[in-house]
């Protein structure tokens, strides 16, 4: 009895020993060497493998940064500048400086503001709803409401708003790693700048159309009036095709064609309630200028 | 045992509830829109302004590219705007809108040709002729006519197909227009295989328009140089590759062009438009629609300018009738439903079909069972459900390795899916993206 223990015991002992043996000599044999500072700075990196720098995942981008010799276009939109900044002091090489970005849906077409004209009935994708035609809606520019944008974001930083039928970012959650913007089918989630706060400024419509088609497409279309490229002291915005764009570099947040977009395609973010003494002032104004076409 | 494609198709009920109507001069439309890329390749470049008065066959917008078609003024009127209306893409196009001027008789007058049999012009004069009357392929896919017949000195064509396949279901333009100008049609195979510099023309009609084959059959009969075939009905028949197969048993390779095994293929609906350019040159400015529905009052055939909105058929037929579900732009296999009745008839609308709620709504999806069905039905050979996979996943390097590029869409797999899986739409957005990467390679 205590033999045939004691045997079992010895034999797989002994071929333990044997494959620890060779393991050992194959791990020695076939050793790759890898340069230990592409795991410090991957665990300096979000670890998020979100593929926003152009590289599929974390590693394959800390890789690319310890060998390749400028790395000045490299750069992680999740961690932004601080890690960034970590890479450089663990490198000791020159990297870039952006400033934080943020995506914002540029279509404001929920369910209420833009009826649908026709039924789409298959699979219940953007890619292949935009393949097919212009959209449930009048409106062949805007959000088509699938969720495909939804559907690639690995931060949780979007939803399809059941009752607005359009997606809705969470500003805290979004990295601007880009996914979404590559996924929409239509182009309508554009990266802009963050700004203190979260303050942004933006046309919210991609329409166009001319102005009463899109109108009557969506009530809060841009109809390309260009009364806020006239009111803008920058020069920020400019009219292409009948519609706006507000470039972020020149706007300075003023929020003034905010105040005279007829149609409300202009959206702002996280301002504060405006003070009364301008809401009156506006409002005063307006009369004043009723009165004169009136007259 | 007749003819047909060995690999793959499938077989469907014909409905073909027009087929006995004669087909119908459409009153003259008072507004025609008419877009500037009814054709596969280049749009066409507009030469007219607003204001501008136009005479019926104008070229009112000229070719631009080798690959792309003149598109002429289908009535005399005045040019009103220059602007985008959705079309049957199911996107806003550019548009040439022209109001018909009603007191301009030649809008009403109907001109009867009479049959001209000898050809004045040389095979170069002729494909010019064809080039500018703005013909392109009337089956359906709108390629240019001109490209098919321009040859390289290396290759060699021997036989002239004619497809009067019809394969669709419901749709009767092809057949009617065989039956109503036969002796037109042969004249026209008779002016491209001089074009060609051949001596082989095939016409491949299904059997179930036995009147057309019996006709042609008794019109070619002193006429060795033109075949009558008659062909078992299997849907897709009309595609250019299986028609090859299916009449000369040659396979067209991967990635190849008819012209790679000998061949030139030519719709009935081509054929007819080309002897009316060559023999009395006259434009493309009006095809054969055939407008029906199980419901409709009077399904009917119609010769339409293009540019008519689709309105005025439908009113023409009996109007939408309760209970339809899609109005469909082709046949109910390859079409596409219609987002509005406003969109004109294009060179390549061959057919406006209703079509009843429970006919077309789509029912649930199921898992794939794996069940080969879809790859049996494919007449290309390929995979079917591998492809839509791959397309799902965005593997399209993967797709195209599986040939995707091959696929003509013909809708055989979505049709015979017992798991109602919407395998074509993904395929074509597999196969979209194939392109695109394909494009981005070179």
């Amino acid at each position: 009895m205590t033999t045939a223990v004691l045997n079992s015991v010895l034999l797989l002992a002994s071929l333990g020993l044997i494959a620890a043996v060779v393991l050992y000599a194959v791990s020695k044999k076939f050793y790759v060497y890898e340069n230990p500072l592409i795991a410090e700075v991957e665990d300096l990196l979000p670890g998020a493998n979100c593929a926003g720098c152009g590289l599929p995942g974390c590693k394959a981008f800390a890789e690319k940064l310890v060998n390749t010799e400028d790395i000045a276009d490299l750069f992680c939109p999740v961690g932004g500048n601080e890690v960034m900044k970590l890479v450089s002091e663990k490198l000791g090489k020159v990297v870039a400086e952006k400033e934080p970005t943020i995506a914002v849906l540029r279509c404001q077409g929920s369910c209420d503001v833009r009826p649908k004209t026709s039924e789409f009935q298959g699979p219940k994708s953007c890619a292949i709803s935009a393949m097919i035609y212009g959209g449930e809606t009048d409106c062949q520019y805007g959000c088509l409401g699938y969720g495909d944008c939804v559907e690639v974001c690995k931060f949780d930083a979007m939803y399809v708003d059941k009752v607005l039928g359009i997606p809705v970012i969470i500003s805290e959650k979004c990295t601007s790693c880009g996914a979404c913007v590559s996924a929409c089918p239509k182009g309508i989630i554009e990266m802009r700048p963050k700004n203190k706060r979260d303050l942004k400024i933006y046309v919210g419509c991609l329409n166009e159309d001319k102005g009463g088609i899109a109108k009557k497409a969506c009530a809060l279309a841009c109809i390309g009036c260009s009364k806020c490229e006239e009111i803008c002291p920058k020069g920020a915005v400019t009219m292409h095709n009948n519609l706006a764009y507000i470039d972020p570099v020149f706007c300075t947040l003023c929020r003034k064609c905010v105040d005279i977009c007829p149609t409300h395609s202009i959206v702002e973010t996280n301002f504060p309630p405006k003070k009364e003494k301008v809401a009156e002032k506006t409002e005063a104004k307006l009369t004043l200028e009723k009165s004169k076409i009136d007259a | 045992m007749l003819k047909t494609f060995p690999k793959g198709g499938i077989h469907l009920v014909d409905n073909k509830l027009s087929a006995g109507e004669e087909i119908k001069r459409l009153p003259v439309p008072k507004v025609v829109y008419v877009p500037i890329s009814q054709h596969i390749g280049i749009p066409a470049e507009i030469i007219v302004a607003v204001k501008d008065k136009v005479e019926i066959g104008q070229i009112i917008a000229k070719s631009g590219g080798y690959i792309s078609s003149n598109i002429h003024s289908p009535v005399a009127g005045t040019v009103t705007k220059l602007d985008k209306i959705i079309d049957s893409s199911g996107y806003k196009q550019q548009c040439i809108v022209i109001r018909t001027d009603e007191k301009n008789i030649a809008n009403f007058e109907e001109i009867t040709y009479p049959l001209k049999k000898e050809i004045d012009l040389n095979p170069q004069e002729i494909i010019q002729r064809i080039s500018d009357s703005g013909i392109v392929g009337l089956g359906g896919a709108t390629f240019p006519s001109h490209v098919k017949l321009h040859l390289k000195e290396d290759e060699k064509i021997e036989y002239l197909l004619i497809n009067g396949i019809e394969c669709e279901p419901y749709l009767t333009s092809d057949h009617r227009l065989m039956l109503e100008k036969a002796e037109e049609i042969l004249v026209g195979i008779d002016i491209i295989l001089f074009a060609l510099h051949i001596n082989k023309a095939i016409i491949g009609i299904e059997n179930n328009k036995k009147d057309a084959i019996e006709l042609f059959k008794q019109l070619a009969i002193n006429k060795e140089n033109i075949q009558v075939t008659a062909l078992e009905v299997k849907y897709p028949q009309g595609g250019e590759k299986q028609l090859i197969k299916a009449l000369l048993n040659r396979e067209v390779p991967k990635n190849g062009l008819p012209k790679n095994v000998g061949a030139v293929v030519h719709n009935v609906g081509t054929v007819f438009a080309i002897y009316e350019a060559v023999q009395h040159n006259k434009p493309l400015i009006e095809r054969v629609v055939t407008v029906t529905g199980k419901k409709l009052e009077h399904p009917s055939n119609f010769w339409v300018k293009i540019g008519t909105p689709i309105s005025d058929l439908i009113n023409e037929a009996g109007g939408i009738e309760e209970g339809v579900g899609k109005i469909i732009n082709g046949g109910p296999m390859m079409g596409r439903a219609l987002k509005n009745t406003e969109v004109p008839v294009t060179k390549g609308t061959s057919g406006i079909l209703m079509i009843s709620a429970e006919e077309t709504s789509r029912k649930e999806v199921y898992n794939c069972l794996r069940c080969g069905e879809c790859i049996e039905a494919c007449p290309m050979g390929l995979e079917p459900f591998l492809l839509m996979n791959y397309a799902e996943k965005g593997l399209f390097e993967s797709a195209v390795k599986e040939a995707v590029l091959t696929c003509v869409e013909c809708g055989s797999c979505s049709y015979v899916c017992p798991s109602n899986r919407p395998l074509l739409e993904y395929i074509r957005y597999g196969k979209i993206n194939a392109i695109k990467l394909e494009k981005a390679k070179k």
